[in-house]
């Protein structure tokens, strides 16, 4: 018995630390900004109660919400199924027994070491429309590239194909490690019923790496609602707000505006709407996503 | 036979043009930096003189040492608390029994589902009543309170493997837990160590949002900060940017290629990567 509360007392005072982190940076600030979210508080004067007025404002009068909102949407539903099909496909492709294959993964993973501000910085660049390095490649092949980042058309798919670049080879090898786990017998058998390269894929591949791919689209996606440091720094949410990201206009709102209750407001909404996707992926996922029970573990 | 032979020569074709995608985009961009002014703005790939005066440049620019000092001072400061903090909490919840362990490791990992923003504006209002604004301990000092739920989960997954009978062996020879966690599991866990730091490391040096928030004072800028702010001109000089870009890149791509393990044992496993 004291051997026993010897050990808790040890094990109280080595997690210490993450205790008091817990409590100050996060119980009790989650407590404070739904607090924060049911006043008008400026930072400077001290938080007045009034009650919905910030959701109610945002939800009903608000149209930089249902903006920023679909811009958001929209980047992580074009950019989550491109990442994960294309590293898919990276994966795919890498996990063949070539000479200097090796070397193929390294170079692929590299762009993933390069994020926030620096890829910002150099895909603004890149993305130039008259001199950048890939306009000037399609027009090599006699394509006239589009003006990215300045056309509120082009400048979601700019940021797009920016992450898929910086991500892509990391994601790769992931499923790599998740392919090369999936025991052989299993493509023999399928060889052995006259199975090709699409039932191999189809029938043993897909459902052995099924639980990877489940976790990466919740984190793809946690990740992709969390855009910020590319729009802040390439577009600042332009042209035409078409790159005012969910958490840009939290950012302008809280620290350009300093109003604190109406961007705490705001931060309660995404953390609801992460929880209903999340949520709602965990529930497509019974169709798709198959455990083995530890096969090939 | 020699149908596959031609098979795999299509693929090491696939794999190299793909590799282009990958890497043209570095070499253009090192190949900005090195070029005359008066050359940036026209198509030619190769510049018609190799030199260095963006780089020179740069130094009117920006405070470049002073920011560069900021920076590696944060993130030294960082690496540190992290890797200390992390390893003492991992050890407590992999290498101890003791009571409230599991209901409290519930909550690390519910925290690591908690998006910042919530947290975020509080937070800030904590550091402006401490007076801490304009000073570099609102990026430092929660560094040193666990080091995050994802470092603390990778800490103890690795503790974990530690033999419970070398544990209980070093308790009966009179080793205190402390003595234990130092002597024992920490140098066998140099490669979660090493992971766990590089993690921090590229964080803390590509962090932009908590420095936006928190050192709106010029002399208190960091790196990150000032290419951003760089990037923001009206008129951006690009050769000037991608030296700057370069030059942050450098002790990145440095470190990458001497822990090339610890990094990729570091980027599949956490999810989030910004």
């Amino acid at each position: 018995m004291r051997a026993l509360n010897k050990n808790t007392v040890w094990g109280y005072l080595f997690a210490s630390p993450w205790i008091v982190g817990f409590l100050l940076f996060g119980l009790y600030p989650i407590l404070v900004s739904f607090w924060y979210s049911l006043c008008q508080y400026d930072v400077l004067r001290i938080p007045q109660y009034i009650g919905l007025r910030n959701y109610r404002e945002l939800l009903f009068e608000d149209h930089y919400f249902y903006t920023a909102v679909w811009n958001t949407l929209f980047y992580t539903l074009v950019r989550t199924p491109l990442v994960i099909v294309g590293s898919l496909l990276l994966a795919m492709l890498v996990s063949k027994a070539v000479r200097g294959v090796r070397l193929f993964r390294t170079i692929y993973f590299i762009p993933s070491i390069i994020s926030g501000v620096i890829l910002s910085v150099l895909w603004m660049w890149l993305l130039n429309p008259e001199y950048g390095l890939i306009n000037s490649t399609l027009q090599f092949f006699g394509l006239q590239g589009p003006l990215w980042l300045i056309d509120p058309r082009w400048s979601k798919p700019a940021i797009i194909l920016m992450s898929v670049w910086s991500l892509g080879g990391g994601r790769m090898l992931v499923f790599l490690a998740a392919i090369q786990n999936v025991p052989k017998h299993f493509y023999e058998a399928v060889e052995m019923d006259g199975g090709g390269w699409w039932a191999r894929f189809r029938h043993v591949t897909l459902p052995f790496i099924s639980p990877v791919l489940f976790l990466w689209f919740i984190f793809e996606i946690i990740g992709s609602l969390q855009v910020f440091v590319e729009a802040y720094v390439m577009t600042k949410g332009g042209p035409l707000n078409s790159t005012l990201f969910y958490n840009l206009y939290l950012y302008n709102k809280a620290f350009d505006d300093f109003d604190m209750g109406y961007a705490s407001a705001l931060a309660w909404l995404l953390f609801i709407l992460a929880g209903i996707i999340t949520l709602i992926q965990f529930r497509v996922s019974r169709k798709w996503v198959y455990y083995s029970g530890g096969v090939g573990k | 036979m020699s149908g596959r032979r031609h098979q795999d020569y299509l693929i090491v074709g696939v794999m190299a043009a793909i590799a282009l995608f990958f890497l043209l985009p570095f070499v253009w961009i090192l190949l900005t930096s090195l070029k005359p002014e008066a050359e940036v703005f026209s198509r030619s790939l190769w510049p018609s003189a190799l030199q260095f005066d963006n780089y020179v440049r740069l130094l009117d620019k920006m405070p470049f040492w002073q920011y560069l000092r900021n920076s590696v001072l944060i993130t030294a400061i960082s690496v540190l608390g992290v890797v200390l903090s992390s390893s003492l909490v991992g050890y407590a919840f992999g290498c101890i029994e003791w009571r409230g362990r599991n209901f409290l490791f519930y909550f690390v990992i519910a925290t690591m589902m908690l998006p910042m923003q919530v947290t975020m504006i509080p937070i800030f209002v904590i550091f402006k009543e401490l007076g801490w604004l304009n000073t570099f301990k609102p990026l430092t000092v929660p560094m040193f309170l666990g080091g995050g739920a994802f470092n603390i989960f990778l800490m103890r997954q690795f503790f974990m493997t530690v033999p419970a009978s070398l544990l209980d062996a070093a308790r009966i020879d009179g080793c205190s837990e402390l003595g234990i966690w130092w002597r024992v599991v920490l140098p066998l866990a140099r490669p979660a160590l090493a992971t766990v730091a590089i993690l921090t490391f590229m964080f803390t040096w590509n962090d932009f949002l908590t420095p936006l928030i928190y050192l709106s004072d010029q002399a208190k800028g960091t790196l990150a900060l000032g290419l951003g702010q760089l990037a923001g001109q009206q008129q951006p000089e690009w050769a000037v940017l991608m030296a700057a870009s370069v030059l942050m890149m450098l002790p990145v791509i440095v470190l990458f290629f001497l822990f090339q393990k610890y990094f990729i044992q570091g980027f599949t496993m956490s999810g989030i990567k910004e």
